[in-house]
């Protein structure tokens, strides 16, 4: 027989105001197995937790019900409170009469009456509630970083400083990501790849850092603390060991192809690294297009390496390996604005229409131009340009619904770098709304309209090629007027996407993404680093469109986080977690497909049945993995699958005592 | 320039907006007023109110300076604003509801094509098909334009574009009954007074 305590709270006026909270104590205390109950102006607070603690010995309680906010709330603090008392921490229910009760009615009487409600609801559940028990499992103090961008190398120097070994996964050749391909950084103009190359050495030098370069990530399994990954590293075909990066083989090779780095604009060798700063400072080579693996000939690059670093039978290399946390740093991709804007030019538009990123490259003094701004068309230097915000954002219809955070700085900053080498040039920007919230930002913006910018009001309906222009139809809703430029070039300012690989690496980690793929983080403000994965975080725009300020500052963040995970030898468990009757389970494997935690398993068990040995195929919960959601036990067509604290039973409980 | 004052607005006028944002199943308050859809119009340079400044009015609670307007009854309705909305409004349809609530108002600021669309209607109605010849005859005569587009009968027919005998369509009865359901599923809506 069971000795309930009932606890029920006023939150000061928050509860007190629209439930009747004295006639809900005493309707508590003719509850069956009810031994107390009692009310308090705040049960969260010391004397509030401390008359629970007395009421527990006075009575001989051995379980409780509070009925206050939301379990989200305190139910964390009430399991600590009950830890210093003889009751097990998961011998309590709250009934969650604030949020769900007194917040979302007016009505006094409705209200008490609702309140009655969910307590009995708990009574009657907690009484079939059993004790739990966490279990400890060992932290693995290793971390994997997924992604070399600016988030995953911050990340990766952060954890690889407190002293713990990281592995980058990388997979381009080099570290870097979109930040090394970038001209300057706004708002203060200091030159991208200044700031962006010593880190790149520093992660590419430091003891704990293990770089790996064309590697993916193909597999993940274990959990919190105990991950065990599978990389994927494509052939190089050339030997790091022996390379000394002396750069001839790159030099002599007779294939050229267009540069990725260079967003199209330029050409690259097919053994070769991607730019001068790379690290690895050491050559790959593009097997899709090297001659020698592809037709047997040339070979120059073996002939001159006077190392003889080069491999043409170079193959893949698969490594498991066991890590603790994963940092996932993926970052983004722009939209492919050719397939959704056939009034911009779509797929057949003039090479003179750009991206923003192109224009990185063609302003940039390593670029393709080296530096010199010219029309990819006819290498002129453009005497007016039209820069068009929102390419992509803010447009539900063709794009994305999002606006991409970034762009109303960078369109800024494009125009005042256009405007400072063409000083005889005209620009013009069309947005939709100039958004520059952070410091030095708007000023910056101002300066760019200073420096002759004209900034029209309005979205560009149309771009279409007359006379070597690119003539350009908008209105600018400021004038009333609908307006036309032509321009030589035209830079489409487009949204940030999510990486190609954010799904398949969302669902391996079991990281959920919102309706645009990205990754989403535990709590929008309160958890933004963290995952509803335990152990894998989130670091820059793999989360969300984002700048280099704020994207350094996840990361370190997501490092902080993997540093507390790495300074406990040992993690709690999760009580709540499912279990499998297995005398009950058929092995039907429901529970496995429907796991998003990769939690069940199937597996083979001999036990004596009817006094005779048999052997069945039943699941098991690793509880390691398992997260508590609770969609096994809905799957479970035997009902062999219960969740810890929330049972096929207690439930029923609940809507027996509301239902009948 | 204009003077609006918005505290103005009546509970009729609000009404009278949102009837003409159900009959046309758009959403005021999703436009941003970029303009797109003004810029790529290819009639704008004819109306006094671009397509987005309808819009604009019309969430200003302007609906009479809207009703007035010459804009919805220059529109083509070929479509391009509501392709290249970024919002997805239904801008076409959206100046047709303002041209039945016109009527409604007994307002018609652009008289001709009130009169063509009637009878381009009732031909359509009436034989399954549009008559050049008898719709422009017909036009010429209850618009005053006596002599529009005469000379150009001779090359027309010439061509075979138009002639003495009329198109029609085999089951006209069948005709006469999609235009009758049409009109009960607008419930009855005078509209275009077909």
């Amino acid at each position: 027989m069971s000795r309930i305590g009932v606890f029920i709270c006023h939150c000061g006026s928050n509860i007190g105001a629209t439930v009747d909270v004295p006639k809900v104590v005493e309707a508590a205390r003719t509850l069956p197995h009810v031994v107390y109950a009692d009310d308090n102006k705040y049960t969260c607070s010391d004397p509030g937790q401390q008359s629970i603690r007395d009421a527990i010995e006075e009575h001989d309680l051995d379980r409780i019900v509070i009925a206050s906010c939301s379990p989200r709330m305190h139910e964390l603090t009430f399991r600590k409170m009950l830890h210093q008392t003889r009751i097990n921490p998961y011998l309590l229910e709250i009934a969650n009469i604030r949020e769900q009760c007194s917040w979302v009615h007016k009505d006094i009487e409705a209200g008490t009456a609702k309140a009655i409600d969910l307590v009995r609801m708990a009574a009657a559940k907690i009484d079939r509630d059993t004790p739990l028990y966490t279990t400890t499992i060992p932290v693995n103090k290793r971390a994997l970083v997924i992604g070399g961008g600016i988030a995953g190398m911050q990340a990766a120097l952060d954890i690889a400083d407190a002293g713990y070994p990281v592995t980058l996964v990388e997979k381009e050749p080099s570290l870097g990501g979109k930040m090394v391909m970038l001209d300057k950084t706004f708002p203060t103009m200091d030159c991208s790849a200044c700031i962006c190359t010593p880190k790149m050495a520093e992660v590419g030098t430091h003891p704990r850092i293990e770089v790996r370069t064309c590697a993916e990530v193909e597999k993940v399994a274990g959990y919190v603390g105990n991950f065990e990954v599978t990389i994927r590293e494509a052939p190089k075909h050339v030997d790091y060991e022996l390379c000394t990066g002396c750069g001839l083989c790159e030099s002599k090779c007779p294939t050229k192809i267009t540069s990725e780095f260079d967003q199209g604009l330029g050409k690259r060798k097919a053994i070769y690294k991607p730019f001068a700063q790379a690290v690895p400072s050491k050559p790959t080579i593009d097997a899709a297009h090297c001659r020698k693996i592809n037709e047997g000939k040339c070979g120059v690059c073996e002939k001159l390496c006077p190392t003889g670093a080069i491999r043409f039978d170079d193959e893949e290399k698969r490594s498991t390996e066991t890590y603790g946390a994963i940092i996932v740093a993926i970052g983004y991709q722009l939209i492919d604005w050719a397939d959704l804007y056939g009034e911009y030019g779509g797929r057949v538009a003039s090479p003179n229409v750009i991206t923003g990123l192109q224009f990185e490259r063609l302003v940039n003094a390593s670029g393709p131009t080296e530096g010199h701004i010219q029309r990819p068309s006819d290498g002129t230097e453009p005497k007016s340009v039209v820069i068009v915000k929102c390419v992509g954002s803010r447009d539900p219809h063709k794009g994305k619904a999002y606006c991409s955070r970034a762009c109303c700085m960078y369109g800024a900053k494009h125009a005042h770098q256009y405007l400072d080498k063409v000083p005889d040039g005209r620009c013009y920007v069309f947005y939709m709304d100039v958004r520059t919230p952070g410091k030095g930002y708007d000023e910056f913006y101002m300066n760019t309209q200073r420096d002759g910018a004209v900034y029209l009001r309005g979205r560009v309906s149309k771009i279409y090629e007359q006379g070597g222009k690119l003539v350009c139809l908008g209105e600018d809703t400021l004038a009333g007027a609908t307006v036309q430029v032509e321009a030589d070039l035209v830079v489409l300012e487009t949204a940030m996407v999510p990486a190609d690989d954010a799904d398949r690496l969302g669902s391996m980690l079991g990281v959920t993404r919102d309706k645009d793929l990205w990754l989403s983080e535990a709590h929008p403000k309160l958890r933004p680093v963290e995952t509803n994965s335990g152990g894998v975080y989130l670091a820059g725009t793999c989360q969300g469109p984002k700048d280099i300020p704020d994207t350094v500052a996840q990361a370190s963040a997501a490092a902080m986080k993997v540093c507390i995970l790495f300074s406990k030898d040992e993690l709690e468990s999760n009580a709540m977690i499912a279990g499998s009757d297995v005398g009950l389970c058929n092995g039907c494997g429901a529970c496995v497909a429907i796991c998003p935690y990769q939690a069940v398993t199937l597996e083979e068990v001999t036990r004596r049945e009817n006094s005779v040995m048999v052997t069945r195929t039943v699941s098991n919960v690793n509880p390691g993995l398992c997260q508590g959601c609770g969609a096994c036990t809905v799957a479970c067509k035997p009902g062999a699958m219960d969740l810890k604290g929330f049972s096929d039973e207690q439930i029923m409980r609940e809507v027996e005592a509301l239902c009948l | 320039m204009s003077f609006y004052n918005l505290s103005s607005t009546s509970s009729g006028d609000l009404a009278a907006i949102a009837q003409i944002t159900r009959d046309a199943g758009v959403n005021l308050d999703d436009c941003y007023q970029c303009g797109k859809c003004s810029a790529g119009c290819p009639l704008s340079d004819e109306m006094d109110l671009y397509p987005r400044k309808v819009i604009r009015m019309l969430q200003l609670g302007q609906v009479s300076a809207v009703l007035k307007s010459r804009a919805p009854w220059v529109c083509a309705t070929c479509m391009t604003c509501t392709a290249r909305c970024p919002q997805q409004i239904d801008i076409d349809s959206l100046m047709l509801s303002v041209r039945h609530a016109a009527k409604r108002a007994g307002l018609r600021p652009v008289r001709e094509a009130d009169i063509f669309d009637d009878l381009f209607m009732a031909g359509v109605r009436r034989y399954g098909k549009s008559n050049e010849a008898l719709l422009a005859a017909r036009f010429n005569l209850s618009s005053g334009h006596l002599f529009q587009d005469v000379l150009n009968a001779p090359k027309m027919a010439k061509r075979g574009m138009i002639g003495p005998s009329l198109h029609k369509v085999k089951d006209r009865a069948a005709m006469r009954r999609l235009f009758g359901r049409a009109l009960r599923t607008t419930e009855g809506e005078k509209g275009d007074g077909i």
